[in-house]
């Protein structure tokens, strides 16, 4: 396994919220949590993955999540189980989207 | 002068003495053209000679398996060095000839369930393997250097004069026993049983020359079926790309998907997301395709007006026989599909072929080709080929040509059209392998098996869009090799290729409409879930048929 | 619209059948309790454990809820996850709800945590049996596509009512199991449908280990759950006594049946073949068994 970090820093401050969490720790699936950071200006991103030696995708990943959303004062938690790109994106974008609408916790 | 007459029937004596030598082994055992099979032995070591071309149905659904069991227990001492031409290396038993030294060259198309084995053998010098083909072409060969001498099939039934009956699953056996009958060749088959009347006449007897009852029912595999609930969603994202982004863009009528995941999301998108979008009756009315069961929904909503088909699908018959309008159907009831003009069909008369592959080169070259595989390529190369013999128009042609020739001077300059030729591909495969890659292992596996060229499935310079979940990329567009190289890397997201992209390049693509990103054409990625299928589950396709789709076993959760 | 409740996740089967916005998480992914076996293997960790569990509403009435999710770790109990459940039974002592609903997706025991996931699930047999004997009744809604196995299988039994899709199966060994113990002749675990034949919802419906078969619907299983609230069924002998009579007279009927279709045919239904197209509701139809007596 593996443990990686990053910090980005934002402008889109959502302010407090209830945690959100969306998908699954399921094989080539992820969960992703977001959570306030309020003390914090940075989004700050935590992983945990089952997959070794991919850390520069991460970080181009989560690079391209930071140019289309630009959070800040938010802290994100991963459990990944070897999911492509392409879901992890789809992850963070749906976690994203449920910050905006305001629903928590529900899928 | 006393120089020989040169003698013009040899293969005609060849034969009568084959015959004489099988009715004098199987004496009372032979009752016209049928014998038991526990006479198949003596039959075969009558009626072959070393170094025979032999034709073996190994199709892609249907398998001629009580013959290739019979194959192997010949004695390697009288009946060796067969030459050995056949469509699909499915079987065991298809490789077994070649350990036992009862066969030791090779040509076929396809060997997908044996291909590790395959290349085992080559490389330890057990098999020669002629060449590998696409389907249409190794039948093609049958009737120029590749004829077989003994072409052993499979059918149905047969009556007593040796009618054959093959109904739904056709497939290769018209081609099969043309070629050997017509060239003084023999024919013989395995059947399911033996009537007084077929059903209706799929091979007439006068082509065969000896019928076996065979123990069990010939195999069939149900390749084809795929269950909608492993659907991911990234393939529902890039199905509506592709709906939008290529059938609408084109108004593709006439089509072939490969099968895979990624094309039955998009037959499962018709009568949904295809439908919103106002394209019933623009698109997808002509198929030549298997009998895929994803298509059910499609068909029940009146999309399409006709398929034609390569073979069947187990499970299916019922559903065609309820809807001949849409099937080829002869009138017993029953379909009738034929590989080689499904393929003919396929490569002149559809618009539009789409399917998915393994890796994808700078420049567009697509292989299915792994290391310690030598898998072959099925009718792909076929269906995703350019059919530069075709003249008649339709729109999507003459627009997909018109692209590809825009601003361009010389021999491009002449107008013509140019089928679409769409490789429809994650960025990543399983255990996150790139599918984008600097060089294909096809070149290595050339070395490894000392192929002539790499085997390539579909070629470059026929590939017109590269879709993956990042976008589209139109290579008709594209004016040089270097344009080429960053339509493909602006695609490849993030896998080593589509990192190192040049990024000023392939913003300038995407301005000039080369690469196309979804928003880019209007799709949405939050809609993107899979309750936008049609159906999600096998039981959904079953109900969608109204009870007449009877998924095999494997297929049930229910 | 149909909300299959095969595909959804654990979190969203609980977002849909319970009362809209009632649902108060217990332990919920933010407090991180997780596994604490897991990361010395170097298998990801879930931070709910695989189990989500809490309080809310179902038609008005308050009621305790867990639903154990498939994908991870195949719905296996480990120790944390083992913990959860039994702190709901726990509760349920004190809230004394009209219901404790469990979601079960299972293959048992989650094998990594060995020792830790056994204790576990003997320990959420006891907290189940506890709380039914304080007359709290405990539903079982099983309709994920990896089942109710194992441990998990037993615990599913010790309620008061089960609830399946015939997507579900409530079984004890999984068919690989028996395959691999017993060899392929006895039992083809590829051959699906006789897996569902042998341990899928319509199948325990007919044979009296299921109360209701329902459509995989979410709503469907919500109306199921609402009809069973508040129907504790007592756990004293005489019921004991009723079950033990009823599982020898289910041997002494069927105990030589080869397959699940001879048992159908032996118990009067007409066309055992056809069952397995038939819609729940028309499986409603052919049950024959009496309903069990209400507290």
């Amino acid at each position: 396994m593996e443990q990686l970090h990053f910090h980005f820093v934002g402008q889109q401050t959502p302010g407090d919220f209830m945690p959100i969490l969306v998908g699954v720790v399921g094989s080539g699936n992820l969960e992703v949590m977001l959570e306030p950071s309020a003390d914090s200006p940075e989004c700050r991103v935590d992983i945990t993955t089952s997959a070794r030696g991919f850390a520069p995708i991460w970080a181009a990943v989560l690079q391209d999540f930071h140019e289309r959303h630009g959070l800040a004062g938010i802290s994100i938690s991963i459990n990944d189980m070897g999911a492509t790109p392409a879901v992890v994106s789809l992850r963070l974008d749906q976690a994203a989207a449920e910050l905006s609408s305001g629903t928590g916790i529900t899928s | 002068m006393n120089a020989p007459e040169r003698v013009w029937n040899q293969q005609a004596q060849s034969r009568a003495r084959r015959l004489a030598r099988a009715v004098a082994a199987l004496g009372n055992g032979l009752r016209g053209k049928r014998l038991a099979p526990e006479d198949v032995t003596k039959l075969l070591t009558a009626v072959l000679e070393p170094g025979d071309r032999v034709c073996l149905e190994g199709n892609n659904q249907k398998q001629a398996d009580f013959l290739a069991r019979a194959l192997t227990q010949l004695d390697p001492a009288q009946v060796h060095d067969l030459h050995m031409v056949q469509s699909v290396l499915a079987l065991p038993e298809h490789l077994d000839l070649f350990e036992l030294g009862i066969a030791s060259k090779l040509d076929f198309s396809f060997s997908g369930p044996q291909s590790a084995r395959l290349a085992k053998l080559v490389s330890a010098g057990q098999i020669q393997i002629g060449a590998i083909h696409t389907y249409l072409e190794l039948f093609s060969r049958y009737f120029v250097d590749l004829t077989p001498r003994v072409s052993l099939v499979c059918a149905q039934s047969a009556d007593a004069h040796g009618n054959l009956y093959t109904g739904a699953n056709t497939e290769d056996t018209p081609a099969i026993v043309e070629a050997t009958a017509f060239k003084s060749g023999i024919v013989i088959v395995q059947v399911n049983e033996l009537v007084d009347a077929v059903p209706r006449v799929d091979i007439p007897g006068d082509w065969v020359d000896f019928v076996i009852l065979a123990p069990k029912p010939n195999l069939i595999e149900p390749l084809f079926t795929r269950d909608p609930a492993q659907i991911s969603e990234i393939q529902v994202l890039m199905a509506m790309m592709a709906i939008k982004g290529i059938y609408a863009e084109y108004g593709v009528q006439r089509l072939n998907h490969g099968i895979g995941f990624d094309t039955a999301a998009i037959e499962l998108l018709l009568p949904t997301y295809a439908e919103s979008l106002g394209l019933k009756g623009k698109i997808c009315k002509h198929w030549a395709l298997n009998p895929h069961p994803a298509l059910i929904p499609a068909i029940e909503a009146g999309w399409v007006e006709s398929v034609h088909s390569f073979g069947s699908e187990l499970g299916m018959e019922n559903y065609i026989k309820a809807r001949p309008d849409v099937f080829f159907t002869g009138a017993d009831g029953s379909m009738r599909s034929n590989r080689a003009l499904c393929q003919a069909a396929g490569h002149y008369a559809c618009d539009m072929f789409i399917g998915s592959t393994l890796q994808i080169d700078l420049n567009g070259h697509s292989s299915t080709a792994t290391l310690g595989r030598i898998a072959g390529f099925g009718g792909a190369p076929n269906m995703g080929a350019d059919a530069r013999g075709r003249r008649h128009a339709t729109p999507a042609w003459l627009k997909a040509g018109a692209q590809a020739r825009q601003g361009r001077s010389g021999v491009w300059a002449m107008p013509r059209g140019q089928k679409l030729v769409v490789q429809i591909v994650e960025t990543f495969r399983e255990h996150m392998q790139p599918a984008f890659v600097e060089k294909l292992d096809a070149w290595q596996l050339a070395e490894q098996a000392h192929m002539e060229i790499p085997p390539v499935m579909i070629y470059g310079d026929d590939v017109t869009h590269i879709l993956t979940e990042e976008g589209i990329a139109n290579l008709l567009l594209c004016r040089t090799d270097e344009e080429r190289e960053q339509a493909i890397r602006g695609v490849a997201g993030y896998t080593p290729v589509g990192l190192a992209r040049n990024k000023r390049m392939v913003e300038n693509l995407r301005d000039r409409g080369v690469i196309q990103r979804a928003e880019d054409i209007g799709v949405d990625k939050r809609d993107a879930t899979r309750s936008l299928l049609a159906a999600r589950t096998m039981r959904d396709l079953v109900r969608a048929s109204g009870g007449l789709y009877d998924p095999p076993k494997r297929f049930r959760n229910w | 619209m149909n909300r299959s409740f095969a595909e959804s996740t654990a979190r969203a089967r609980v977002a849909h059948l319970l009362d809209a916005d009632s649902f108060q998480e217990i332990l919920g992914p933010a407090e991180r309790v997780v596994s604490p076996h897991l990361a010395l293997l170097g298998v990801p960790s879930s931070f709910d454990d695989g189990v989500v569990i809490g309080s809310g509403t179902l038609a008005g009435q308050a009621v305790l809820i867990a639903a154990q999710e498939g994908e991870f770790m195949g719905g296996g109990v480990g120790e944390v996850h083992g913990a959860k459940l039994v702190g709901l039974f726990k509760r349920a002592l004190r809230l004394q709800p009209a219901a404790v609903i469990v979601l079960a997706e299972s293959g048992g025991v989650r094998l990594h945590e060995a020792n830790a996931g056994l204790i576990a699930v003997s320990e959420v047999m006891r907290a189940l049996l506890d709380a039914r004997a304080h007359g709290i009744p405990v539903i079982m809604l099983i309709g994920g596509d990896n089942g109710c196995f194992g441990g998990m299988g037993l615990i599913a039994r010790c309620a008061d009512h089960v609830v399946m899709s015939d997507i579900g199966r409530l079984a004890m060994s999984g068919p690989e199991v028996i395959e691999s113990s017993n060899g392929v002749e006895e039992f083809d675990s590829r051959d699906r449908a006789l897996v569902w034949r042998t341990t899928g919802g319509k199948h325990r419906f007919l044979i009296g280990d299921c109360d209701v078969l329902v459509e995989d619907d979410v709503a469907a299983f919500r109306s199921a759950a609402i009809g069973l609230l508040g129907q504790s069924i007592p756990l004293n002998l005489a019921t004991m006594e009723a079950e033990h009579a009823l599982l020898s007279d289910r041997l002494t009927q069927y105990g030589d049946c080869r397959d699940a279709l001879d048992i159908w045919r032996r118990a009067g239904v007409p066309d055992p073949a056809l069952v397995a197209d038939l819609e729940a509701s028309e499986m409603q139809a052919l049950k024959t068994r009496k309903p069990k007596e209400l507290a």
